[in-house]
């Protein structure tokens, strides 16, 4: 099971690797404008297709927040970064079936967004 | 699966190869960085390789039906949310651990709600509350451990009505 595994895991690590120099995670403020719902899934969008460390999504929403992105979008970046694995898909096909890892990276896609909205409104309510 | 796992590493290679031809600068630095992951995260690797080799000594497919079954109830949800949560490393080193439970009868909807609690990050909590406080980060994490849940029960439905199970 291990050895088998290993050809899989060595290529999402060479994978990472690559997706994290190609995209630029420095110039990402410029994909958002100022319509909150085109924001989330804009953060969504981008939150799935990084494989950074958890940390790296902190300190970039934290960088958005200041230059006025909505807790939204940050939120939906901050959720999807960590619940939907696109660099990983293809481990995740071939270990745990290729329906599973499509529907359950779809549903976390779309959840990442629900979150998102649900913990701005609740926290309105703390506010 | 090891014949799909070497063809995916050679379509990355590939991609590498590629990069290489049209950026030599950017395949060489996502080599280094690729270099220096696979050095953190071998600590992870043997933690997940000593979990196989004890899950295969100790956890039978009973122990598996009782507790993370399809008639674990309860007990199946606490065992992943908190399993998901406490988990440590990058996610697909843990994918082979959950393939060898599936195989032992692990319930689908417990292996969603285990990968969507990887998401709270129990050493990373302080940082998140630094940077944006600690209601958000407190309503955030009742709400990923919520939605883990239904995320599991509504894989496990679809995963049903299209015959997969």
């Amino acid at each position: 099971m291990f050895a088998g595994m290993l050809p899989i895991l060595l290529g999402v690590i060479l994978l990472t690797g690559l997706i994290l120099e190609v995209l630029p995670v420095d110039k990402v403020s410029g994909w958002f404008g100022k319509n909150v719902l085109l924001d989330s899934v804009v953060g969504a969008t981008f939150g799935s297709i990084s494989a950074g460390h958890p940390l790296t999504s902190y300190v970039l929403g934290g960088e958005l927040l200041t230059q006025g992105i909505s807790l939204v979008a940050v939120t939906a970046l901050l959720v999807s970064w960590v619940t939907v694995g696109s660099i990983q898909f293809p481990a995740e096909a071939i270990m745990l079936g290729r329906r599973f890892a499509l529907y359950r990276n779809l549903i976390c896609f779309i959840f990442s967004i629900l979150i998102a909205v649900l913990t701005v409104a609740t926290m309105k309510l703390f506010a | 699966m090891t014949n799909k796992g070497v063809v995916f590493l050679f379509i990355v290679i590939g991609l590498y190869i590629l990069t290489l031809l049209i950026e030599a600068e950017i395949a060489l630095n996502a080599l280094t960085f690729s270099g220096k992951l696979l050095y953190q995260i071998l600590p992870v690797l043997l933690l997940i390789f000593v979990l196989i080799f004890v899950s295969n000594l100790l956890i039978k497919p009973d122990w598996v039906r009782v507790n993370v079954g399809k008639g674990s109830g309860l007990r199946g949800w606490i065992v992943a949310v908190i399993g998901g949560i406490l988990s440590v490393g990058p996610i697909y080193v843990w994918y082979a651990l959950l393939k060898d439970l599936q195989a032992k009868g692990m319930r689908t909807a417990l292996i969603a709600a285990f990968l969507y609690n990887r998401g709270i990050k129990l050493p990373l909590l302080p940082l998140m509350i630094h940077y944006f406080g600690g209601i958000y980060t407190l309503i955030l994490a009742i709400y990923m451990t919520l939605f883990s849940l239904l995320s599991g029960i509504l894989l496990e439905k679809i995963l049903e009505r299209r015959g997969t199970l």
